[in-house]
C-alpha cells in the first residue's frame, strides 16, 4: 500500500505559503536588528562597573537562557493582559524573539569585548576618550568581528525558532503549514515544501550575514 | 615652575606598597629617565602621571592641572599628557592614519579637512609618511611603535611619557625607535621615560631618577650617576647591567 504523493494537493496554497515566509521575514529582521542592539548594549552595561546596571543585565540574560522560548512568548502574550498590556500575535511574537536574542547576544558580545587586549583600552583612556568613546570606536567593531560567526547562528536559530509563533496564531510560516495540512490532510507535501523553504531561508541569511560581515570588516586595499 | 610636578605620591597594590611617597618635578623641555630594578615602581610611576593608575595619596599637577586621590574623572589631565607603551597598543583594525586621527577626532572634535593633514603630519614627523594606509599587522615593530608615537603627538600633548618603548622589538628594530624619540628631544618635547636602554638615557637625558623599594633613590644629571654613583643600591644596579 505504497503513498501516493500528490504535491498538486498545494495548489492554491502559494500565497499563504508565500504570506507565512513574509512573515517569518518580517519577525526575523525585527528581531534580528531590535535583538543585537540589545545584545551590544547589554555587553556594554556588563562591561561597566556600574552598581545596579550590570546586575540587573545579567538576571535578564540569565532568566531568558534559563527558559523556554515557547513559555516566555506565551507569558508576554498571554500573561501580560493580567497586566492590562495586550500585545498582537505579531507584536508579541517580534518582542519575544528581540527579548530572546538580546539576551543571547548579550552574552556572545561580551566575550568577544572581554577579548580586547587590556593595553588598546588603555591606549585610548591615554588619548583622553570617554568609556563610551572607547567602546563605540575601539571595543565594539575587533569584538564584533570575533564572535561575527557565533552571533550569526544566533540570528539564524532564532529565525528557525520564530516557527513557535504560530503557537499563538501569529501567521508566519509554520502557522501557514499547519493550516494548509489541516485542509488538505498532505502532511508530507506541506512540511515538505515548508522544510525546503525553511533550509533556502537559512542559507540565505547566512550568505546576508557573511556579507555584511565581510563589509563590516573588510579592509581598504592599498598600494 | 615645573611642568610636571609630583608631590608624595603613594601607591599600594593591595597591602603591597609600590610608591612610598615620590617627589618629583620635571621642567618643560626636559627628558628624565626612570631606572631601577623591575619592581621598583618605575612603570607605575609613570602610569600615575596620566592617571592609568589610582594614586592612594598626593598631589599631581600637569601645566596646572591638578589632581590628588579623590578626582576620578582624569580626562582634563590625559589631555596634556601623551603615553607611548612597551607593547605598542595599536587598534588593529584602523590604518596607521586612522589610528592617528582617532582621538583628535573623537575627543577633540577636529574638523575632517584637518585630520588627514595631521595624520599625515604626524606619521611624516616619525618617518612613515609612506604608510598611511597600511593597517599594524603590515607593520614591523618598529614602525608600529613609530605610529604610536604618532598617535599620541597628535593630540599635541604638554608631556609624553614613554614606558619601555623598546623593550618589546626586535634588536635590529630598536634604533630607529630611539632615533624618534632622540629627535623629540631635540626638538624640546618634555619626555618622562621608564627604559633599559642606558646608553641612549645617558645621551638623551638631562637627569636620571634611580627608583629603589617604592622611593626616588638617588638622582641627578647622567653623568654624576654614571661616574660617581652616592649609594650602594645605585652602584650595584649599574654594574648589574654593565
Amino acid at each position: 500500500m505504497a503513498y501516493q504523493f500528490d504535491f498538486s494537493s498545494l495548489s492554491g496554497y502559494g500565497d499563504l505559503l508565500a504570506k507565512g515566509a513574509g512573515l517569518t521575514v518580517s519577525l526575523t529582521v525585527v528581531g534580528g536588528l531590535a535583538g543585537v542592539a540589545i545584545g551590544i548594549a547589554g555587553a556594554w552595561a556588563r562591561s561597566r562597573p556600574v552598581p545596579v546596571l550590570a546586575p540587573v543585565v545579567a538576571a535578564y540574560v540569565e532568566v531568558i537562557r534559563n527558559t523556554p522560548f515557547l513559555v516566555q512568548l506565551f507569558f508576554l502574550f498571554f500573561g501580560l493582559p493580567a497586566l492590562g498590556i495586550k500585545l498582537g500575535e505579531f507584536q508579541a511574537a517580534a518582542l519575544a524573539m528581540v527579548v530572546n536574542l538580546g539576551a543571547y547576544s548579550t552574552e556572545i558580545i561580551r566575550a568577544g569585548v572581554q577579548s580586547i587586549p587590556r593595553g588598546q583600552i588603555e591606549a585610548a583612556m591615554s588619548l583622553a576618550m570617554t568609556p563610551l568613546q572607547i567602546f563605540r570606536h575601539v571595543v565594539l567593531i575587533p569584538a564584533l568581528k570575533k564572535i561575527w560567526p557565533a552571533l550569526s547562528s544566533q540570528v539564524v536559530i532564532v529565525m528557525l525558532g520564530s516557527s513557535v509563533c504560530s503557537q499563538i496564531a501569529a501567521e508566519e510560516l509554520t502557522f501557514a503549514a499547519n493550516f494548509i495540512q489541516s485542509r488538505n490532510f498532505r502532511a508530507f507535501e506541506v512540511y515538505f515544501v515548508v522544510t525546503a523553504l525553511y533550509l533556502a531561508l537559512s542559507i540565505l541569511l547566512r550568505w546576508l550575514l557573511s556579507r555584511l560581515g565581510q563589509a563590516l570588516f573588510e579592509r581598504r586595499r592599498h598600494g | 615652575m615645573p611642568l610636571v610636578d609630583l608631590i608624595g605620591i603613594h601607591k599600594s597594590f593591595g597591602t603591597n606598597p609600590v610608591l612610598r611617597g615620590i617627589d618629583l618635578s620635571v621642567h618643560e623641555g626636559q627628558v628624565v629617565a626612570l631606572i631601577g630594578r623591575s619592581g621598583s615602581g618605575k612603570s607605575t610611576l609613570l602610569r600615575t602621571i596620566n592617571g592609568l593608575e589610582h594614586i592612594d595619596d598626593g598631589v599631581i599637577s600637569v601645566d596646572g592641572e591638578k589632581i590628588d586621590a579623590r578626582d576620578t574623572d582624569l580626562r582634563a589631565l590625559r589631555l596634556k599628557v601623551g603615553m607611548v607603551f612597551q607593547q605598542f597598543n595599536l587598534f588593529p583594525h584602523l590604518t596607521a592614519a586612522e589610528n592617528v586621527m582617532l582621538a583628535p577626532k573623537v575627543v577633540k572634535k577636529a574638523p575632517q579637512a584637518e585630520l588627514r593633514a595631521l595624520a599625515v603630519e604626524m606619521l611624516e614627523k616619525v618617518g612613515l609618511g609612506d604608510r598611511l594606509d597600511h593597517y599594524p599587522d603590515q607593520l614591523s615593530g618598529g614602525q608600529q611603535q613609530r605610529v604610536a608615537i604618532a598617535r599620541s603627538l597628535a593630540m599635541r600633548p604638554r608631556v609624553l611619557l614613554c614606558d619601555e618603548v623598546t623593550s618589546a622589538l626586535d634588536p635590529e628594530l630598536v634604533a630607529e625607535v630611539l632615533a624618534v624619540v632622540r629627535k623629540l628631544a631635540d626638538d624640546g618635547m618634555t619626555l618622562i621615560m621608564v627604559t633599559h636602554e642606558m646608553r641612549f638615557a645617558r645621551e638623551v637625558c638631562d637627569q636620571l631618577v634611580f627608583m629603589h623599594q617604592g622611593r626616588i633613590h638617588e638622582s641627578g644629571p647622567p653623568e654624576q650617576v654614571f661616574s660617581a654613583p652616592q649609594t650602594e643600591e645605585l652602584r650595584q644596579f649599574l654594574g648589574g647591567i654593565g
